[in-house]
C-alpha cells in the first residue's frame, strides 16, 4: 500500500513512488539520494508533527514534516 | 599542461575542508555539519616550482543551484580552473550524481575518493580501477584525515582529464551511476559499531531528548569546571605573584594621582590595587579578557569545537525543530545560537545557513537580545554570582524567556511562515585531536587578537571619559531613565557607555560601584539587552542591511527598557 512518509512506522522499509513539489524541492530531494525507486527506511518520528528522519544509502536526513507528507512511499503491511 | 587553480568541489560534509588543510596546510575551520563554508576559503599549494592557488569551494549537491551556497559554488566552477571532486567512499552513489555533471563540462577533473578508511569498516569494498574506467579520469583513495593518499592526489594532477561528455537528463544520470555502482562496489554485512547505536538513539525523540539535555548538562559542567579550575589554579596566582609585584613597583614610581596613573593603574581599592576593581589599562584591562573570561573562552571553544566534529550539531537542530517552528525558524537556527553563546560575531555569520530573509531576522535579532556571549556570562558569573548562584539563575532566565517571548511575537508579527528542515545527519565520527587543538587555536587568537584592544579601548576611553567629566554630562541626561526606570545609580552611566565597546568590561564596571543584589541584577540584564557590542554591529549590518538592523536594535532597545524597569518592579 501507499502511504506518505509521515504514515510510515519507524524501523519500517518502503519503496519511495512519488514526490510532489516544486523543481527546487524535488531536485534537492534528488541530490541528497531521496527519488522515486528507491528504498528509503524510517527512523524516527518527531512528535507533534516534527521533523521525520529516514535512512537511505547509509545516510540519515530529517525532513520537515509538511515536506515529508508529499513523499509517497509504498510499504508492505 | 599549466595549473591555474584549483577547485575543491563536492557534496557537502565530505570532507572537502579536512582535503584543503592538508593541501595548503592553511588554518581552516573543519566541521562536521553541512554548510559551514558558504563564503569560501582559499590558499596556496606549491607544485613544482609554482604556486597554485586553491580554493575549497561551497558543498554542493548539484551544479543546477537550489539555495545560495550551491549558487556560490556554482559561479565559482564556471569561473574555470582544474577540478578536484571529493567523494565520499561511504556514499558512492549519491555523490557521483555531482560527479557526472562536471564529467559534462569542459573542465579537467580529478576524484578524490576520500574518508576511504571508513568503508573498511562500513563494509564496503570499491574496486577503483574499474571506477577509474567507467569514468575516464584519475580516482585516488585518500583519508584526509589522517593524510592518507594525498601525496598520491597531488602527484596526479596532471593527469586530470576534461572529458565534456555529452549532457544527459537526471533520471539518465541515476541510471547511468546505478549500474557503475553495481560494477564497482561490493556490500558486506557488518555489525553495528557502538557509535553506529548511539546515532540511531540520539535523533530518536524518545531517547534523543534526554540524551540532548544531559549532554548539554555536562557540555555547561565541563565547560565551568575547567574555566574555574584554569582561574583558580593558573591565572589568578600568576596575576598575583608575577604581574602585581611589577604593577606595585610601577604604582608607587608614578605616585598615586596623577592622569598617567589614573589611566594605567586606577583607582586604590582599600588603599590597594585590586585587579578587578581598580580600572587601569594594566590592572583591570588585562585581567578581565585574560585571567576572568580567556578560560570560559577556552572551555567553551574546547568543548563546542569536539561537538561539531563528532557530528552532533545537526542532530541537536532536529530535535529542537519543533520548538524552533515555533519562534519562526527551523532547528537549523540553534546552530547560530550555540556559536553566539561563545561570541555573537561568528553567531550572526552563522545566520547565513539560513535561507529565507525573514529567517535570518528573527534569528539574528533573537540572537542579539537573547544570546549572552561568553565575555559576559563569565563576568555576570563572577560578579553576580559572588551574591548567590540564584541571581545569576535569574538573569538568564529573564534573557531565556524574553527570547522565547521576542520569537513567539515577531514569528506573529511578521509577514511568512518558518521553512522546513531538510538537512542530512551526518554519522558520528570521532573528533582528531589534532582538528579540534587547531580550531580551538584559531579562535583563541581570534580572541585574543579582537578582544584584547577592545577592552583596553573601552577602560582607557572611560578613564579619559572620566578626566574631562564628560562622563557627568552622560550621567546627567540619563538620570531619568538609570534612576527613575532602572532604580541604578547615575554613575552606571559608565558601564552603558562601555556596553558599546565590550559586554564584559561593562559589567566589569559594575563592580566598583558598590550596587545592592536587586540593581546588580537589573544592571547586568539591561547591559545584556540595550545594544549589541560594536563588533556584533558591525556584523549584523553587514548581514542584515543598515534598515533591518536598526529595525532589530530598536526592539532591543524597547526590551531593555521595559525588563529593567519590570525587573526593578518585581525584584
Amino acid at each position: 500500500m501507499i502511504v506518505d512518509l509521515t504514515q510510515m512506522q519507524p524501523k519500517e522499509a518502503g519503496i519511495v513512488k512519488e514526490i510532489h513539489g516544486g523543481p527546487g524541492f524535488m531536485r534537492k530531494l534528488q541530490s541528497m539520494g531521496v527519488r522515486s525507486e528507491k528504498k528509503i527506511i524510517k527512523v524516527s518520528s518527531h512528535f507533534w508533527r516534527g521533523p521525520q528522519t529516514i535512512e537511505v544509502d547509509n545516510i540519515q536526513i530529517a525532513v520537515g514534516f509538511g515536506m515529508a507528507r508529499r513523499i509517497l512511499v509504498e510499504v508492505k503491511r | 599542461m599549466k595549473i591555474e587553480k584549483i577547485l575543491l568541489v563536492g557534496n557537502p560534509n565530505v570532507g572537502k575542508s579536512a582535503i584543503f588543510a592538508r593541501l595548503t596546510g592553511a588554518k581552516v575551520i573543519i566541521s562536521n555539519y553541512p554548510g559551514t563554508t558558504v563564503g569560501f576559503t582559499q590558499g596556496k599549494i606549491k607544485i613544482g616550482n609554482e604556486y597554485v592557488m586553491v580554493i575549497d569551494v561551497p558543498g554542493t549537491y548539484t551544479l543546477e543551484p537550489t539555495c545560495k551556497a550551491e549558487d556560490v559554488a556554482c559561479r565559482m566552477i564556471n569561473e574555470g580552473g582544474l577540478i578536484i571532486n571529493i567523494v565520499d567512499a561511504t556514499n558512492l552513489e549519491r555523490n557521483l550524481h555531482l560527479t557526472l555533471q562536471l564529467l559534462e563540462r569542459d573542465i579537467p577533473v580529478i576524484i578524490a575518493l576520500n574518508m576511504w578508511d571508513d568503508t573498511k569498516h562500513r563494509g564496503i569494498h570499491i574496486d577503483i580501477k574499474k571506477l577509474e574506467e567507467e569514468l575516464g579520469v584519475p580516482v585516488v583513495p585518500t583519508c584526509a584525515l589522517s593524510g592518507e593518499g594525498i601525496k598520491e592526489l597531488i602527484g596526479r594532477l596532471k593527469e586530470a582529464g576534461s572529458k565534456a561528455l555529452p549532457v544527459s537528463s537526471d533520471s539518465q544520470k541515476w541510471e547511468k551511476i546505478g549500474r557503475i555502482t553495481q560494477e564497482v562496489q561490493k556490500l558486506s554485512h557488518r555489525h553495528h559499531t557502538l557509535l553506529e547505536r548511539l546515532e540511531d538513539l540520539s535523533i530518536k525523540p524518545l531517547s534523543g531528548v534526554p540524551i540532548a539535555s544531559g549532554l548539554i548538562y555536562c557540555a555547561f559542567w565541563v565547560v565551568r569546571f575547567i574555566g574555574e579550575g584554569m582561574i583558580k589554579y593558573i591565572l589568578e596566582p600568576l596575576f598575583m605573584n608575577l604581574w602585581l609585584p611589577i604593577v606595585v613597583k610601577l604604582s608607587n614610581l608614578l605616585g598615586e594621582g596623577n592622569f598617567l596613573h589614573h589611566i594605567l593603574i586606577g583607582n586604590f581599592i582599600e588603599g590597594k590595587i585590586n585587579f578587578g576593581l581598580s580600572f587601569g589599562l594594566l590592572t583591570t584591562g588585562l585581567y578581565v579578557p585574560i585571567a576572568m573570561v580567556l578560560p570560559y573562552i577556552f572551555s567553551f571553544y574546547l568543548v563546542l569545537g569536539f561537538l561539531e566534529d563528532l557530528g552532533y550539531l545537526p542532530r541537536l537542530a532536529v530535535l529542537a525543530d519543533n520548538f524552533m517552528h515555533h519562534l519562526g525558524l527551523h532547528g537549523y537556527a540553534i546552530i547560530p545560537f550555540i556559536l553566539g553563546l561563545g561570541c555573537k560575531v561568528p553567531g550572526v555569520l552563522a545566520v547565513r545557513i539560513l535561507e529565507e530573509k525573514r529567517e535570518k531576522f528573527i534569528a539574528a535579532t533573537l540572537l542579539a537580545i537573547g544570546i549572552p556571549c561568553m565575555a559576559q556570562i563569565a563576568m555576570i558569573v563572577g560578579l553576580v554570582g559572588q551574591r548567590g548562584g540564584k541571581y545569576v539563575a535569574i538573569i538568564f532566565l529573564v534573557l531565556l524567556l524574553l527570547l522565547i517571548i521576542k520569537g513567539l511575537v515577531l514569528n506573529k508579527v511578521l509577514k511568512g511562515s518558518s521553512p522546513e528542515i531538510l538537512v542530512e545527519i551526518p554519522p558520528y565520527r570521532m573528533p582528531q585531536v589534532q582538528a579540534v587543538v587547531k580550531k580551538l587555536w584559531m579562535r583563541l587568537s581570534g580572541f585574543l587578537k579582537e578582544a584584547l584592544p577592545l577592552v583596553l579601548l573601552g577602560v582607557l576611553f572611560v578613564n579619559i571619559l572620566y578626566t574631562l567629566k564628560i562622563i557627568d554630562f552622560f550621567a546627567y541626561l540619563f538620570t531619568p531613565v538609570l534612576t527613575g526606570l532602572w532604580g541604578l545609580p547615575k554613575e552606571a552611566i559608565s558601564a552603558l557607555v562601555v556596553g558599546f565597546l565590550r559586554k564584559d568590561v561593562a559589567v566589569g564596571m559594575l563592580g566598583p560601584l558598590n550596587l545592592a543584589t536587586k540593581q546588580l541584577v537589573v544592571g547586568s540584564t539591561v547591559l545584556a539587552l540595550y545594544f549589541p557590542c560594536i563588533a556584533t554591529y558591525i556584523v549584523l549590518i553587514r548581514e542584515l542591511g543598515v534598515k533591518d538592523t536598526l529595525k532589530s536594535i530598536s526592539i532591543m532597545i524597547v526590551a531593555a527598557l521595559l525588563i529593567g524597569t519590570l525587573l526593578n518592579l518585581i525584584l
